[in-house]
């Protein structure tokens, strides 16, 4: 058994799965700074002069720019409210005996693998009735629902590893009771909170079919809804460019987030599904 | 196991000694139970708002004829809804679509997420760069990602063609060839998350039992449909009932490629459009309803039928 030429081809393969990840991401970055005058032309994979015009253009357009405030702001105070809320029924779920958990876990599951598009009609009348369609509320309230499950199940996992007594056993040594939640819960949950956040971010800023089926204009259109129905700078020029800037700028904070929390991430999109 | 875990459950079962039939319910363990209820009712109310009522909503006006456009002459038809979707062609177009891409790409997912769970687990250098770059793709915007492949393969922009000397070459001119391109994107965007959920299953294969297999001469394909497969047959079962779900109910993709031209219409595009773009309210509601029904018998199929342990996702041992 030769162990050393086995490890290097595991280097190998994993090699082969950076390339397999990375390798879009370019052709995305080469694209957005082709010109969009001449990336037809230049059919190859790099650009054969780089500009920086396509983000001048999008930065320009008012349908990129709001939609970038409305998916910053709307996956935001959708991610917030959902960890709140979540929180408590993890909270419960993990530390109560109550009759209502199988039903409440059961029920996050029917929700994950119920399908969105048989609610945009009806989702569609009644916000049109309510007069909240193409507004953020419109948006943040759907969000929540479908980013609960997934909020609720993370969280639950983690409360589940966190000793718990350490909270009784810091009042036994004289601590009042807000003080042993404070010092000693709190930093154990953060990082459950936290991760969970994070999923939950990523969920509401991927969102598309509520949010090309619950908008109608710049008010609330997020960023791929917003995507999908530009067509450049004038009705003359191909979107292509700009289109792949425009998914450069919103795929920076994807990769920020991964980078600086990829061990949390894993730990959180695992801990729900498989546990240990 | 921790000492004083849920004070509860020792109640209980001091309780449960005391006398038979129904325990007597302390006030400790009453207060408990409002107070789980109290902490998980947002959460009930949520999710039920948004679901239940619309779904509701929609069964009732899928037993109406009735278009946005023209609300006067909303009427009830009974069931003759569901007897108009069922007997066209585009549902069923729809159907085999939906069902092409589902198949493909949990396929070609699972074999390749082994792959890649299996890379991860055994490399010893750059252990979490390879997991770092696995959840790019996982967290781009799948609009993002579909948009990257339409162009590397559309015409004007793409240099695939190029590359592999197919000249003119339309892509998305064809059912097939679309499909292709939308399932590659597929596979692309989510094969990280089947890999970490079979890499969580893959470290709870103990160590002792392959390495039993290896001293008894078992070779390393033996290895692995004898040990490993069986030993995370619950991991494999949730992934692959996450992800046909998943799949099943594909948008963002085949909308951004082709729109669903070329019969490339998949079941959740037909619903959409139906419903958002023609305001057909009534038959829009009756292709919503169907989806549901599908959706719910693919997990009967799972959940009884493979018997896919849920009680691990659900987090109740």
């Amino acid at each position: 058994m030769d162990g050393r030429r086995t490890s290097h081809w595991w280097t190998f393969w994993g090699v082969l799965i950076l390339a397999w990840a990375a390798f879009p991401l370019l052709w995305m970055v080469s694209l957005a700074f082709k010109s969009p005058a001449t990336f037809r032309s230049s059919s190859g994979f790099w650009p054969k002069e780089w500009t920086w015009e396509n983000f001048q253009t999008v930065f320009r357009d008012e349908l990129f720019t709001s939609a970038l405030r409305n998916s910053f702001g709307i996956s935001i105070i959708a991610t917030l409210l959902s960890v709140i809320i979540a929180m408590f029924a993890a909270y419960a779920i993990a530390r109560l005996d109550f009759r209502g958990k199988k039903l409440l876990l059961s029920m996050a599951l029917a929700i994950a693998m119920f399908p969105q598009a048989a609610l945009v009609g009806p989702l569609f009348n009644m916000w049109r009735g309510l007069g909240i369609y193409d507004t953020w509320i419109g948006l943040i309230i759907p969000y929540l629902t479908f980013a609960l499950p997934l909020s609720i199940w993370t969280m639950s996992a983690f409360f589940r590893q966190i000793p718990w007594e350490m909270e009784q056993a810091a009042q036994v040594d004289g601590a009042t009771a807000w003080q042993a939640f404070r010092k000693v819960i709190v930093p154990l949950a953060a990082p459950g909170v936290f991760t969970t956040a994070i999923l939950t971010f990523f969920f509401c800023w991927n969102e598309f079919l509520l949010a090309a089926s619950l908008t109608s204009t710049n008010r609330a259109r997020t960023v791929p809804a917003a995507l999908s129905f530009f067509t450049g700078a004038s009705q003359f020029e191909s979107p292509v460019t700009a289109v792949m800037a425009a998914s450069v700028v919103v795929t920076i904070p994807v990769v920020v987030l991964v980078l600086l929390f990829q061990r949390r991430i894993v730990a959180g999109l695992t801990s729900g599904a498989v546990k240990g | 196991m921790t000492v004083i875990e849920t004070p509860a459950a020792a109640q209980v079962a001091k309780e449960a000694t005391g006398g038979a039939g129904e325990p007597p319910v302390s006030d400790r363990l009453r207060h408990e139970r409002r107070l789980g209820w109290r902490l998980s009712a947002p959460a009930f109310v949520v999710m039920i708002l948004v679901t239940a009522y619309p779904l509701g909503y929609a069964l009732v006006l899928s037993l109406f004829k009735y278009r946005l456009t023209d609300p006067g002459a909303r009427k009830f038809v009974g069931l003759q809804n569901y007897l108009t979707v069922l007997t066209d062609p585009i549902w069923w177009s729809s159907f085999v679509t939906t069902a092409v891409i589902t198949l493909a790409s949990v396929a070609v997912e699972l074999v390749l997420g082994f792959g890649f769970a299996w890379v991860m687990f055994r490399i010893l250098r750059g252990r979490s760069l390879v997991r770092t770059a696995i959840l790019v793709p996982y967290g781009i915007i799948t609009v993002v990602s579909a948009f990257i492949w339409r162009y590397a393969f559309q015409l004007d922009s793409g240099f695939v063609n190029q590359w592999f000397g197919l000249g003119d070459m339309n892509w998305f001119g064809d059912r097939w060839s679309s499909l292709f391109v939308i399932t590659l994107s597929e596979i692309w965007k989510t094969t990280p998350f089947i890999s970490l959920l079979l890499l969580a299953g893959l470290v709870q294969v103990p160590e002792e039992l392959l390495e039993a297999a290896r001293v008894d001469g078992a070779t390393a394909w033996q290895r692995l449909w004898k040990v490993v497969l069986p030993n995370m047959k619950a991991a494999i079962m949730v992934a692959v009932l996450f992800r046909t779900l998943d799949a099943w109910r594909i948008f963002d993709n085949p909308f951004i490629m082709t729109a669903g031209a070329n019969d490339t219409e998949t079941l959740s595009i037909l619903a959409y459009r139906q419903n958002v773009t023609l305001v057909n309210l009534g038959a829009g509601s009756s292709v919503s309803v169907l989806l549901f029904l599908t959706v719910v018998l693919i997990a009967f199929v799972f959940i009884k039928g493979f018997k896919t342990d849920l009680s691990q996702v659900r987090g109740d041992r």
